[in-house]
């Protein structure tokens, strides 16, 4: 289809949790989505995101990242509801709070210290520090090494697939996605944006990037900016256990089906999503001491993803001041923040505007802007 | 860390037969392989039968005994062989592998994949059940441990192992009830063309010599067989199809399942190898050139799990890379390569002649289940009918099928669901199984536990290895 | 019903498999010394406690895992049988508590 056709009301770039999620809240205000996605072997943060729901610690150097993210983590439960009445999915929505494991005396004080920073600058944030033996009362499983932990009731996890795969299923028959097209060209006139994919071009009266590290190359096309790196996470995961975590940590969580994913790694590496011996084993032996019985537990699969990193990790939100209706979301807490973007940031795009709140996530807050080109 | 010029992963007839001519041309030789026997699964536990239990070789037949021979020659070769060892993972030059539980690595200057092949999954309602097993694996517990089915067998399928299984069985003193085929009647006319062909390749003599054996033990004989069901509750209990207008059910305790055997790609996806769709034998194999060189530098494949030509052609295969190997290792002149390849390479291509026959006449009728019902990922129990309404919602590749339903993730990592999740997507969208790809396969190759992985000790050489001599893009 | 041996001959070994004592043959796999004995029944499926037994016996469907000697989801295809062995069905997912 090109030239003619409908206009859309919104088109969204980007198919993964942050563009399937607002899809999803644009749809529930009425707007006529066209959601844009790439194809099977599309980077996919969404894909290699080890699922946490996750609040304490975030947004030490911005409370307004730190405000964002708690109203995120408590409009979940609603939305995972939601999700599951409309698709009879269950994304495997949980929030028994979350821990952070302390493998020294050191640790734990640098963390208490980061936590009760936050309840200085928040004024009221829930965390409590936990010794070996309060630790152990919650955990039975947890190794002699482990020192203690950082609990925050706010912390949750999910299943970042089936989340996935609901907002896939909820607006299936509610906004047009068009899997397997990527972005050609982008062009304003007038007054609508025109977005060229193999396939032809289509109309709409606003657009959204939330292609990921493909924003950086559309961007610009819209007088905006998303100087994004790629930052790899590598994963492994186990075969079924029964239930023995109940619940998740930083770097040890139990699914919703009983394996066991390890993570937490960082490496810049350019668009390599290839997994390392190396890390594999640096994973591996953090594991095994925070929980000592996984060494014979065995390992099914690992994999490499891309986060999608700014300078100071923090979410760019931003519309266009040279082309107006056109926004910029990015963030590489596609998850957590996944119910505040269908259920804030959607409703108030579709009434064209961004909420006030996130003023403080414009891309000139970036000294250098660093425009990365996906290969 | 240990250094070898040829490390060779898989011990049946191409592995052996490599290690035997790199030894030969002077190379220093590991084959590694997973179970703790020589001879891959053709020629599974060869050496112990023929010692132990001879009167089995002679129901197995000559094409078993063969393998007797080739592992003399390994043995004699002076190849280092290291049994019970898993290799998990290769990265750059490191191969890794799990055996006695613990962590150890080897370094090599070319690596062959001879890893075989895997029967094709035939997924019909029940085949899940206890009692249901393919025809390889009747094969190998006649091999391995001499056991006969009891009462109420039937073969169900496509391919000339179902043939040979029965054969086979009935020489050991076995009953087989029937043998129920599905290949279409009109398909026979279509085969004749390449008769020539297969006469002289050795397969058609051998098969019509097979047929009048089984017809003479009273084996029942069903032909062009559709909408096979295997019934029963805790295990199969009967197989029930339909011949023409009229349906049939007979009793069924044990029930072997064949619908050929395709290259088992796992390793070479595993490590970023270019793939293709063979249309002619309707399964993906890893793009080799004539020597066995994959699309990564220092990768080889040969044998079965580059392409099937069976266990004969395997050994060529194997020697052929071999060669090859020696010549990029500066050990032999590429005009002795190619002499020595030369009548190989010839044979080669005289047995892929020949299998254009088979392939045509047992090419498989059951890829795409119709059936909503019917399991595809064992492991994690995902249907059919999952599968084709998940393409609905966007599933359009199996990367994004395993990600919204778990097909692929059990321990089995994919290997029994891959070919029929592509089969479903490409039937759902038209497409070909080309164009819609496979599962992207990450290691470990198989599972391992974690100890092994924490145990993998950094080398200065693993500094240096390539983080992406996987593929770029997963 | 079950599997019957078409040679006798070879050393007997003895393994337990659900509290039962077996004979099985040197140098057979455990999956065959199984099936021998009658034994049809595996493991219990994970995902929702399904039946089911051997089916490649080369190590490649994973259905044939039981547990062996306390180490849960052990491929019994690809495993000789040795003397004393102590086998149990696996029972779903692997208990961490065992």
């Amino acid at each position: 289809m090109s030239g003619g056709g409908p206009v859309a009301d919104v088109i969204v770039i980007g198919g993964g949790l942050v563009g399937a999620a607002l899809a999803y809240g644009l749809s529930r205000e009425g707007q006529a989505v066209t959601l844009l996605d790439e194809g099977d072997n599309a980077f996919r943060a969404s894909r290699g995101n080890f699922g946490l729901v996750w609040v304490q610690g975030k947004g030490s150097r911005s409370p307004a990242y730190a405000r964002w993210t708690r109203a995120s983590a408590d409009l979940w439960p609603a939305f995972a509801t939601q999700l599951l009445e409309e698709t009879a999915i269950d994304v495997g929505y949980r929030k028994p709070g979350g821990l952070t494991l302390c493998m020294s005396e050191a640790e734990m004080e640098s963390r208490c210290t980061l936590l009760q920073g936050l309840r200085t600058s928040l004024h009221e944030y829930d965390f409590q520090m936990l010794d070996r033996l309060e630790l152990r009362e919650l955990l039975p499983a947890v190794g002699e090494t482990v020192v203690g932990a950082s609990f925050c009731p706010h912390d949750g996890h999910v299943s970042p697939l089936l989340l996935l795969r609901a907002l896939h299923q909820a607006i299936l028959d509610r906004v047009a996605y068009r899997p397997g097209e990527e972005v050609i060209a982008i062009e304003r006139r007038d007054g609508l944006f025109h977005v060229r994919t193999r396939r032809g071009t289509r109309a709409a009266i606003q657009l959204v990037l939330a292609a990921g590290l493909g924003n950086a190359k559309l961007a610009p096309r819209v007088g905006l900016q998303a100087p994004v790196v790629p930052v790899r996470g590598q994963i492994l995961v186990t075969e079924r256990l029964q239930p023995f975590l109940p619940l998740p940590t930083m770097q040890v969580r139990q699914t919703e089906v009983g394996t066991v994913m390890l993570g937490d790694s960082h490496e810049e590496v350019g668009f390599d999503v290839s997994t390392t011996v190396a890390a594999s084993r640096d994973i591996t032996r953090r594991a095994i001491a925070q929980f000592p019985f996984l060494g014979d537990v065995q390992m099914i699969r690992t994999w490499g993803a891309l986060r999608v990193m700014t300078a100071d990790g923090l979410p760019i939100y931003e519309q266009s001041q040279t082309h107006p209706g056109a926004y910029i979301v990015t963030c590489h807490s596609g998850v957590t923040l996944a119910a505040v973007h269908a259920k804030q940031l959607a409703p108030a795009i579709a009434r064209g505007d961004l909420p006030p709140e996130l003023d403080a996530f414009c891309a000139e807050r970036f000294e250098e802007c660093h425009v990365v080109q996906a290969q | 860390m240990r250094k070898v010029d040829l490390a060779v992963v898989g011990a049946g007839p191409a592995g052996l037969a490599a290690a035997v001519e790199a030894s030969a041309c002077g190379l220093s030789v590991v084959v590694l392989d997973e179970q703790p026997t020589i001879g891959g699964q053709i020629y599974r536990h060869i050496e112990r039968v023929v010692e132990a239990a001879p009167g089995r070789t002679a129901a197995l037949g000559d094409d078993y005994l063969r393998g007797a021979a080739l592992a003399q020659s390994f043995r004699a070769s002076g190849a280092d062989y290291q049994e019970g060892s898993l290799v998990w993972h290769v990265e750059g030059s490191i191969l890794w592998y799990l055996r006695d539980g613990r962590s150890g690595s080897l370094k090599a200057g070319r690596i062959l994949l001879a890893t075989g092949a895997m029967e094709r999954p035939l997924p019909v309602p029940g085949w899940t059940l206890p009692g249901v097993m393919t025809a390889g694996a009747g094969q190998i517990l006649l091999k391995t441990a001499g056991l006969l089915p009891g009462q109420r067998t039937v073969l169900l399928g496509n391919g000339p192992l179902l043939l040979l299984l029965a054969q086979q069985l009935l020489a050991a003193g076995g009953t087989i009830d029937a043998i129920v085929e599905t290949v279409p009647r009109a398909r026979y006319l279509q085969a004749l063309c390449h008769v020539p062909a297969a006469w002289g390749s050795g397969y058609l003599p051998r098969g019509l010599r097979m047929l009048r054996a089984l017809r003479r033990a009273g084996v029942k004989f069903y032909r062009g067989a559709q909408d096979l069901r295997i019934e029963g509750k805790e295990a199969a209990e009967a197989v029930t199809f339909r011949m023409g207008a009229r349906m049939v059910s007979l009793a069924a305790s044990h029930v072997f399942l064949h619908e050929g055997v395709v290259p088992n790609t796992h390793f070479t996806r595993l490590l970023g190898c270019d793939h293709l769709w063979d249309v002619g034998q309707q399964c993906f194999r890893p793009v080799t050139d004539r020597w066995g060189n994959t699309s990564v530098e220092g990768i080889m494949a040969a044998g079965d799990s580059a392409g099937i030509l069976g266990a004969v052609a395997a050994e060529d295969a194997g020697r052929v890379a071999a060669l090859e190997a020696a010549h990029r290792l500066g050990w032999l002149d590429s005009s002795i390569r190619d002499e020595k390849a030369h009548p190989l390479l010839r044979r080669l291509e005289n047995q892929a002649r020949g299998r254009r026959f088979l392939d045509n006449l047992y090419a498989p009728t059951h890829r795409v289940p119709r059936e909503p019902d019917i399991v595809v990922c064992r492991c994690e129990e995902v249907t059919a009918g999952e599968i084709r309404s998940a393409v609905r919602i966007g599933g359009h590749g199996p990367n994004q099928m395993k990600s919204y339903l778990r097909c692929g993730m059990g321990p089995c990592q994919g290997r029994m669901c891959g070919l029929t999740v592509t089969s479903l997507i490409a039937d759902e969208l038209k497409l070909s199984p080309q164009e819609v790809g496979y599962f992207r396969v990450r290691p470990p190759l198989k599972p391992v536990p974690l100890q092994a992985i924490a145990e993998a000790c950094p080398t200065e050489e693993m500094a240096e290895a390539p983080a992406s001599g996987q593929a770029r893009w997963g | 019903m079950s599997f019957r041996r078409s040679d006798t001959g070879g050393t007997n070994v003895r393994f337990t498999f659900e509290g039962r004592s077996l004979e099985a043959k040197e140098g057979e796999t455990l999956a065959a010394a199984l099936l021998a004995a009658g034994v049809r029944e595996f493991r219990h499926t994970p995902a929702s406690n399904q039946p089911r037994g051997p089916f490649c016996m080369m190590g490649i469907c994973f259905e044939c895992l039981v547990e062996v000697d306390s180490r849960a989801n052990q491929q019994a295809c690809m495993l000789n049988v040795r003397p004393g062995m102590v086998v149990r069905l696996q029972r779903a997912a692997r208990d961490p508590e065992a």
